[in-house]
Order: C-alpha cells, then sequence, then structure tokens
C-alpha cells in the first residue's frame, strides 16, 4: 500500500477503526440475512404443518385412497381427489406446452430477430399482459375464449382428429382445453419475457463464433443459444407452470366445475384450486373441510414436487455445459 | 499433420501468390469511418501481422475479410475483398460458404457450452457433414494440430468451457482448423493468455503457415516480430506502411511507423 509508506501509524488507526465497526456491521447484517432465509424456510415448514394437521381427519378417514377415489359425495361423507387432480395436472399440462413452444419461440424472435422498432413495442404488450389480472382473463376467457373455441376451433379439430380419445365426445366451449389454453395465455409472458432476457444475456462472442464457422442464424440459435440459455428457460417454464397449477379464477370460470374424469379435452373438469375456492364457505362437516384441506396438502405437494424435479433438470443441465450450478 | 517446427518465421517470401487482395476498403460503423481506404495484399502460406495502437481499426479490418459486419446492424462497408480473385462482397458469393474457408479465432477463448468433442465438430456439423467415422477423425486431427489432443484426449466429453484459458483458445483453434480453411483470421489470439499459454498459441502459429494463411491482429509488436512474415502498420483507420517484418521492425519507411516501433506514442 502506497498510504502506508506516508504515515503508517494513521492507517493503521483508521484501518483498526474501521475493521471493527465493519465487523459489527457485518455480523448484523449476515444475522440479518439469515433470519430473512429462515423466514421462509419455517414459513413453508409452518404452512405444510397446518395443512396437515387441517387434513388430519380427512387423512385417517380415506388413507392413501383419497388419491385415487373419484367419488366428491358431502351428501355421503365421501371424498375422493382424482378428479380434481386430473383437472389441475392437465390443464396445467396443456398451458405449460403451449405456452412454453409460444413463449419460447417469441423470445427468439424479439431477442435474435426482430429489429429494435418491433421488439419494443410487442416487449411492452408482452409485459403488459402479465399484468392483467387473473379475473380480467376469467371474464374473457368465458364471454370471448370459450364460444369461440365451442363453436369454430373445437369443431373443427374434432372433424380431422375426432378418432383421438382426447378430441372425442360433446363440445361445450368450456372444459379442459379452454381452461389449458385460457392459463397458456396466462403464463405465456413469464416465459416470453424471461426467455427474452435470457437469450439477450447470451454472449455476443458465441454467436460470433458460431457465425464464423458458416452456420445460419438459425443454427446459431437452435445450436448455441438456446442451448446457453437452457437451464434458465427450464427455470422460467417452472416459474410459469407454478403459477398454472395455482391459478384459481380464471381456470374455476372456464373449466366447468365438474368432478368427472373424460379422455375428452373437450369435456368440463375441476382443478384442486377450483373446488377448495368454490366450496370452502358451503364445508358444512368437519370431515368435508378436511378433506378440501387435504387437497391443498396435494397441491402443495405437486408443486414441490415439479420443482424439485426442475431444480435436478437445471443443475443436471449446468453440470453438462461444464459450469457450476 | 506433421508438428515438425522450422523455426524461422521471416524470410520466404520470393514470388508468394496473393491469397486475399484488399482494395479501398471503407468501413463505417453509423458516422464512425473505421477504416479509410484501406488497400493490402495478403500472400499464400503466410503470417501477416496486423499492428497499430488500440482503437486504429485492426479489428474492423480482420471482421471485412469474413464479413463479420454482416451482424452488426450499424456496419456499412464498401470496396472489395477478394479471396482467390473472387470478391466476397459480390452477390455471387454465399456468405456462409465463405467463412468455411476464412476461419476466425477471436481475442477472447470463447468455446461452445457443449462438449470439446462438438466444440471441433460443431463447423463441421452445421456444414452438413454427417458422416460419425469421418467427424471423429477430423476432431481427432484437428486437436491434434492444434496441440491440445494429449491434454483432452482422455476427457473430450468434458465441456469445453471447463479448459484453461490458454487450452480454451487452442480448442478455438481446433474448432476452426476442422473445416480445413484456407485463410485463418485471428484477432488478438494471445492477448487475453498468460505468457505460457501465448508462447504455446505462437508456435501453433508458426506451425500453422506451413498450410494456411494466417493474419493475426496483434497489439504486441514483439509478438509481431516473432510469428509474421509480413506486418502491416494501422494508424487511424488507414494502413500507413506494409512490408516484411525485417523490414518494417528494422528499416521502416514512413515516419508514423517509425514512431509507434520506437515507442514515442500509441
Ligand atoms: N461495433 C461497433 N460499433 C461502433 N463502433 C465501433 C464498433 N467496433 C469498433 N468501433 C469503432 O471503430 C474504431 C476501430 O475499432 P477497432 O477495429 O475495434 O480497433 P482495434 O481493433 O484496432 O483496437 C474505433 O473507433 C471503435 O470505437
Ligand atoms: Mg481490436
Amino acid at each position: 500500500m502506497s498510504l502506508e509508506l506516508d504515515s503508517p501509524r494513521t492507517v493503521e488507526v483508521s484501518q483498526r477503526g474501521l475493521t471493527a465497526r465493519q465487523a459489527i456491521a457485518d455480523r448484523v447484517f449476515r444475522i440479518g440475512l439469515v433470519a430473512a432465509t429462515l423466514t421462509f424456510v419455517i414459513l413453508i415448514a409452518g404452512l405444510f404443518a397446518e395443512l396437515v394437521h387441517g387434513s388430519w381427519e380427512s387423512l385417517v378417514a380415506f388413507g392413501p385412497k383419497f388419491l385415487w377415489s373419484s367419488e366428491w359425495n358431502p351428501v355421503t361423507n365421501h371424498f375422493g381427489a382424482l378428479p380434481f387432480i386430473y383437472g389441475t395436472v392437465v390443464s396445467s399440462a396443456i398451458a405449460i406446452l403451449v405456452a412454453g413452444v409460444v413463449g419460447i419461440a417469441a423470445a427468439v424472435f424479439l431477442a435474435e430477430f426482430a429489429p429494435p422498432a418491433v421488439a419494443r413495442p410487442i416487449s411492452f404488450f408482452i409485459e403488459l399482459l402479465a399484468a392483467v389480472p387473473s379475473v380480467v382473463f376469467g371474464l374473457w376467457g368465458l364471454f370471448v375464449l370459450a364460444p369461440f373455441l365451442g363453436s369454430t376451433v373445437d369443431p373443427f379439430i374434432q372433424r380431422y382428429l375426432g378418432f383421438l380419445p382426447m378430441f372425442s365426445g360433446g363440445i361445450y366451449g368450456i372444459g379442459l382445453l379452454t381452461a389449458g389454453l385460457l392459463l397458456a395465455l396466462m403464463i405465456v409472458p413469464t416465459v416470453a419475457a424471461i426467455a427474452r432476457d435470457l437469450i439477450q444475456a447470451v454472449p455476443n462472442e458465441l454467436r460470433e463464433a458460431s457465425i464464423s464457422l458458416g452456420a445460419t442464424r438459425w443454427e446459431t440459435v437452435v445450436h448455441v443459444v438456446l442451448p446457453s440459455a437452457r437451464a434458465g428457460i427450464v427455470g422460467a417454464c417452472v416459474l410459469a407452470l407454478g403459477r398454472a397449477l395455482g391459478e384459481t379464477i380464471a381456470a374455476t370460470m372456464v373449466i366447468g366445475n365438474r368432478p368427472a374424469i373424460s379422455a375428452s379435452l373437450f369435456a368440463p373438469s375441476y382443478t384442486l384450486s377450483s373446488v377448495i375456492a368454490n366450496e370452502f364457505t358451503e364445508a358444512t362437516s368437519s370431515l368435508y373441510l378436511s378433506a378440501l384441506l387435504e387437497l391443498g396438502l396435494i397441491l402443495f405437494v405437486i408443486s414441490f414436487i415439479v420443482n424439485g424435479c426442475a431444480r435436478i433438470l437445471m443443475w443436471s443441465m449446468l453440470r453438462s455445459q461444464g459450469r457450476r450450478p | 499433420m506433421i508438428l515438425a517446427a522450422d523455426g524461422g518465421t521471416a524470410g520466404i517470401q520470393a514470388g508468394a501468390e496473393v491469397k486475399v487482395r484488399v482494395r479501398d476498403l471503407n468501413v463505417y460503423y453509423g458516422t464512425n469511418h473505421a477504416i479509410r481506404d484501406a488497400s493490402l495484399d495478403i500472400e499464400q502460406s503466410q503470417v501477416t501481422a496486423l499492428i497499430g495502437p488500440s482503437g486504429c481499426g485492426k479489428s474492423t479490418f480482420v471482421r471485412a475479410i469474413n464479413r463479420m459486419h454482416d451482424l452488426t446492424p450499424s456496419a456499412r462497408v464498401s470496396g472489395s475483398v477478394e479471396i482467390d480473385g473472387v470478391d466476397v462482397y459480390s452477390r455471387r458469393v454465399d456468405p456462409i460458404v465463405m467463412r468455411r474457408r476464412v476461419a476466425m479465432v477471436f481475442q477472447r477463448p470463447n468455446p461452445f457450452p457443449m462438449s470439446i468433442f462438438d466444440n471441433v465438430a460443431y463447423g463441421l456439423r452445421v456444414n452438413g457433414e454427417r458422416d460419425r467415422v469421418r467427424i471423429a477423425g477430423l476432431v481427432e486431427d484437428s486437436l491434434r494440430r492444434a496441440v491440445l489432443w494429449d491434454e483432452v484426449k482422455d476427457r473430450m466429453s468434458d465441456s469445453g468451457i471447463t479448459l484453461s484459458g490458454g487450452q480454451q483458445q487452442r480448442l478455438c483453434i481446433a474448432r476452426v482448423l476442422a473445416l480445413r480453411p484456407e485463410v485463418i483470421l485471428m484477432d488478438e489470439p494471445a492477448s487475453a493468455l498468460d505468457p505460457i499459454a501465448t508462447v504455446k498459441i505462437e508456435e501453433l502459429i508458426a506451425e500453422l503457415r506451413r498450410d494456411y494463411t494466417v493474419v493475426i491482429v496483434t497489439h504486441s509488436m514483439a509478438q509481431a516480430g516473432r510469428v509474421s512474415d509480413r506486418t502491416a502498420f494501422f494508424l487511424d483507420g488507414s494502413i500507413v506502411e506494409v512490408g516484411t517484418t525485417t523490414q518494417i521492425f528494422t528499416r521502416p519507411k514512413d515516419r508514423r511507423t517509425e514512431d509507434y516501433i520506437t515507442g514515442r506514442f500509441g
């Protein structure tokens, strides 16, 4: 240090003073961080414990059978979760498939191909879409999307693909497919916006290297840019999937709310979150209430599993690229 | 191929053929006139060094040779760059095909986040090579030429980014060699590397001279002296002087070249 040469004592004293104060600040800061982190852990553990506690009566009464029983009868006090699990999983799967493909395509277009004059307004529109309240999506889904799908798109699909069980049966407009597509619309901004940022963050040197080896823009995107951003994009999809799994009001408004399992995507269905929201206030018996809470517990566990799997997937992807997760 | 070093770097230039002929090249970034009427003959199987102070347009010049400016919306190029007599900017030339013959090594090592093998195979695959046996053969051969084979042969499926900086740069050179290019453009290929890795890259360039036409941008005059046969001195977007490296370093004709060589500016 050059300062030390000039006046070693002053520097030493001030350094010691600073160090002591810094040490305290450092400790306070660290305790604060640990406390904040622990709060999350405690919150989640507490939430889980509370759900288990609340659903205990149902857990005891029905055991694991609750998971694969299709009966939902408050009158006879027989409850099973399967139709709701099915509705939640299938509608969310449709949502993430559609939103993943459309969102990533939009992100590639915005980040790699669109001139700024085009990309900027579209990006703004996408971010706007993310800010629309669920209930507005629900209204639009009920009054615009469902009638449109029911009168035009669904019959069209059925005419050509009706031999597939998933496109057979009656068409009502509302149902699993409509819910899935509405959810897709709601989560596509998340996928598109995050994926766009991740693609833009891929170092330009990699694009240049690829181009200089005789690759086209497309080959560069497909073989270099997207793989580089892959782990993050999976993360974005999981975030979006989490929202689809838990989305309540919009799904409730267009899925038909019928606890039945049908092979057809046109048929009405029901989701875990919808049935909880719809029936919570009218749960008269304690077993009924407990069964509803157990549905919440199942939703919690599904989200947990999805996130865990995604984490593992992302780790293995980063590792295969030689990066530290 | 054969790795026998032949030591000498200067010399051999009598009757050399011109591989790349640059005429009246001008490059603009928006209104910034980065290259002004630059003309240069780059001779076959020689190492041509481009030297000059930072910002004088050396990178801009080499990137014009394989049309990398196509990627920069603000960049505009005029003039001609003929390779074997064909202007790469003419409408008959597909830049995608041309870049396979005129390869590029960048300042910062930039391996793809994929396996070492896939890094080297990348250029072959995007250029339509499907034969696995041929690809494997070319990958090994390229890694040997880049003097990296012995260090990576047991870890070909490891990611390219797990290598050290110097190894990464040799991987990038191997990646380029796999395409069997005719011209190799290097933009300060050793400036991000430590001295030992730099020596390895310089030795490699001396080897490459046997089979390729090499253009190397360098900010180090010592490096230009060690590796190149000919040297072009750039200043403010213009080529001030071109000649054999020995001549430029010992008997510069232009005052400004002399000032730069003797360290009086830049
Ligand atoms: N992508 C770019 N956009 C705008 N200006 C650029 C760009 N790249 C380089 N320039 C400008 O062009 C001039 C030459 O730069 P460059 O070729 O990188 O010089 P060198 O490689 O000799 O250091 C500089 O004035 C630099 O600011
Ligand atoms: Mg440069």
